[in-house]
């Protein structure tokens, strides 16, 4: 703690979290003297990317060492954010709130999945990486199971993992990165992505690791000031105490109180019966097909027909014409479309689940299927995290073993700091809009319900009708997408709009601060495991460094590219994510350790045979691929593929590498290397 | 730093004591950390009847009192792996 280099990045990052809270204050300032909303949005993405880019021309390097693994100097506290910024995504900023909001219990499953996950990091990977010492996740994999082809074949499956994991992962972020500005400054989406795209390329392309390490702790800061403010400001107004930790559970208690009298409330259930009316309506018109199909046709027809006659407005034709449309063009479909309407109204109709009541469910079986999926999800969050390769390769950054053991705790620490205040804010919202907003009078509707539900007219993220059109909001009444929790948390608190600007930053700094770390983790694993280590082993390190540049380059605008398609299906896929990577690479990296009879035959059949099941899980019971839930194993959903892959993993690895020769001198030797101090 | 890693040498009786002793942290740590969190949340239906300081007990867990508890676990490690180490040096040193 009394090295000088310490001191120094201390006093940096002081200066820097002064001169960011001052900013704060002049901005406040700036509103209050009548700064419009659009420009306050403005100036908070604009000053703290180029602050961001700032670090990272500061930080350019041409050295080897420096650019993939920043020196191997970086202290554990520092490490440890730069991790926790690196770890803290764009979706965990702005939608984990909302998931805890939506899901109740259910959802706690992603905080104890992604803190638990560094107990396996701390315990059986990352000290022995650092002890390691190379530069990426493919080279320890290649060193541990070398084999006759000296690794060739476990590297070359080890980027793939690691390339598909990543890609996915970053195409979300730099989406996140899109909406985020584009909801914040009014520019386009597509703009927006861009935007992002050369403050992460300033970031990472001319000082590698070392930029992004920096950078990434400045993000944190951010993340963190950005969080806290709104949760701590509606905790006093809530709970009367500072720190929302503490003091929730007694809004807590007020929830459940609260909960209890919407569910007796007579105009609720007015709202909800109108609800199980129309699912009935939708089962009866499914049970009447194909009849019904071409009575609704005719009746879709003859509606725009006497729209016409009767000269009515042009958005009444236009509605009509479209409902005509729309219409389900084949009986089949009809079925599909409306049996799906049926739940959509079933599901509203139904009274609020308790938020704090562990696997609600109907039936004991379906709570104890609920149970299942929760505990399947937190083990592969958990083994995820331990194999996510952008996470790993940190640990390579720090000087020593002990430093690295540090370092996880740090980042542990860091991590928490926020992520105990999620459950929190998830609570104190779920208070102020049961409370506040449901029984307010329609007319009286505050101003944030308007702006948000007009920001994104494709997808409102929320929308209140009055159903029973007796002029007050139910809570039935409403759809809220989850995301708003966050982004309305300054608005629902009746905090100054400079809050909300600093929650854009924060969101800005979670996803840019992850996106560096996963495209440098793809970029390098291309250019040193691919091109140096496989193609031309006498590449000079200049010219290393060039290609993993240009690579990041070319890394970065594809995934770009692939964001401003806005693809549904690959966003849904990042929850996968952590399955996929537990599974390919978690036992290989476990075992590599621990058990030193595994060989390179084992590897290879375990890392295969563990992707390939969670690929196979993933793609028959996920409907978006094509499968049906009809196909899962003990009800398990796709999301937890990995709690089936990782066991087959270990499994094979064990088999395989029994059944032949034990691995050679250079693998027994490195493994005693690194189980030493 | 490379001559400091081979200096200690994995097959003498104090390498194998020092891995020895590793890995039988590691195995009471994890059993620790999985026995915690999969005992508390496959009870979570039973245990939530139960408060603690005004929170329903197996909520409070999965919110907050689990990490608390991985903070604690990581924190053993380092503290004793330390530990650990500075013995393996002072061995070395003899």
């Amino acid at each position: 703690m009394n090295d000088p280099f310490f001191r120094r990045l201390l006093r940096y990052y002081g200066l820097y979290t002064a001169g960011f809270i001052a900013f704060l204050a002049v901005v406040a300032l700036l509103e209050h003297e009548g700064m419009p909303r659009e420009l306050i949005g403005y100036l908070f993405v604009f000053v703290t990317i180029l602050l961001y880019a700032g670090i990272g021309v500061l930080s350019r390097t041409s050295d080897v060492a420096e650019y993939y693994v920043a020196g191997r100097r970086i202290p554990a506290m520092f490490n440890g954010m730069a991790t926790a910024a690196d770890w803290m995504s764009a979706a965990t900023f702005i939608s984990l709130a909302g998931g805890l909001y939506m899901m109740g219990f259910d959802g706690l499953a992603y905080i104890v999945g992604w803190t638990g996950g560094y107990c396996l990091i701390a315990f059986l990977i990352g000290p022995y990486l650092n002890k390691f010492g190379q530069y990426t996740i493919p080279d320890f994999l290649a060193a541990r199971y070398g084999g006759t082809d000296s690794g060739r074949l476990v590297r070359t499956l080890a980027v793939i993992a690691t390339v598909l994991v990543s890609f996915t992962y970053v195409v979300a972020q730099i989406y996140g990165v899109g909406l985020i500005v584009s909801r914040f400054t009014g520019v386009d989406f597509s703009i927006g992505i861009f935007l992002g795209l050369a403050s992460v390329l300033v970031c990472s392309f001319l000082g590698g690791m070392r930029a992004v390490t920096w950078t990434q702790v400045a993000q944190y800061i951010v993340i963190v000031i950005a969080y806290m403010t709104p949760v701590v400001w509606l905790s006093v107004k809530h709970t009367g105490g500072a720190i929302p930790q503490f003091s929730y559970s007694t809004a807590l208690a007020k929830l459940s109180e609260r909960e209890q009298e919407l569910n007796r409330d007579p105009a609720e259930l007015e709202v909800r019966a109108l609800f199980r009316q129309r699912a009935t309506e939708y089962q009866a018109r499914a049970d009447a097909l194909p009849r019904s199909w071409e009575q609704g046709l005719q009746e879709a027809k003859n509606e725009v027909e006497r729209l016409k006659r009767n000269g009515a407005s042009l958005a009444e034709l236009k509605a009509a014409a479209r409902a005509v449309a729309q219409y389900p063009a084949t009986p089949e479909e009809a079925r599909i479309q409306w049996l799906e309407a049926r739940d959509a109204n079933l599901a509203r109709a139904a009274p609020i689940a308790p938020h704090a009541k562990p696997f609600p469910g109907e039936t004991e079986q379906a709570s104890d299927i609920r149970r299942n999926n929760f505990l399947a999800l937190v083990l592969c969050l958990m083994m995820g995290t331990a194999a996510l390769p952008h996470i790993l390769v940190r640990f390579y950054t720090s000087p020593n073993v002990q430093q690295a053991r540090s370092s996880v705790l740090w980042t542990l620490l860091f991590v928490m700091l926020l992520y105990a205040s999620v459950p929190a804010l998830a609570v104190l919202v779920k208070i102020d809009i049961y409370g506040s907003l449901v029984g307010t009078r329609f007319s009286e509707l505050p101003d944030w319900v308007a702006y948000w539900a007009n920001i994104d007219k494709a997808s409102p993220l929320v929308a209140i009708t009055d159903l029973n059109r007796d002029g007050i909001v139910q809570l039935a009444e409403m759809v809220m997408e989850g995301d708003i929790v966050l982004l309305a948390t300054p608005e629902i608190a009746g905090l100054p709009y400079v809050i909300s600007g600093l929650i854009a930053a924060g969101g800005l700094a979670a996803a840019l601060s992850t996106a560096d770390g996963l495209l440098l983790t793809i970029s390098n694993a291309l250019s040193h495991d691919v091109y140096y280590k496989s193609v031309r082993p006498e590449t000079s390190s200049q010219k290393r460094l060039t290609i993993s540049k240009l690579l990041l380059l070319v890394v970065a605008l594809i995934a770009a590219y692939v964001a401003s398609l806005k693809p549904g299906d690959i966003l849904s896929m990042v929850g996968a994510a952590f399955s996929l990577a537990s599974s390919a690479l978690f036992p290989a990296l476990v075992l590599g350790v621990f058990w030193a009879r595994a060989n390179h035959a084992g590897a290879v059949a375990g890392m295969l045979s563990g992707f390939a099941v969670c690929v196979y899980y993933m793609v028959t019971t996920y409907p978006a691929l094509g499968g049906s839930s009809a196909s899962q194993w003990f009800h398990i959903d796709p999301i937890s593929a990995g709690v089936f892959g990782v066991p087959t993993g270990f499994l094979a690895i064990v088999v395989v590498s029994l059944l032949t020769r034990a691995p050679d001198r250079g693998s027994m030797l490195m493994v005693q290397a690194i189980r030493q101090p | 730093m490379d001559s400091a890693r081979h200096r200690n040498d994995p097959d003498s009786p104090r390498g194998r004591r020092y891995w020895r002793a590793t890995r039988r942290l590691t195995a009471g740590l994890l059993l620790a950390w999985f026995v915690a969190t999969f005992g508390v949340l496959f009870f979570a239906r039973e245990l939530s009847e139960i408060t603690l300081f005004g929170w329903p007990f197996s909520f409070y867990m999965a919110a907050q009192g689990l990490t608390l508890f991985y903070l604690l676990l990581v924190a053993v490690y380092v503290v004793l792996m330390r530990i650990f180490d500075h013995a393996m040096e002072e061995d070395a040193h003899e």
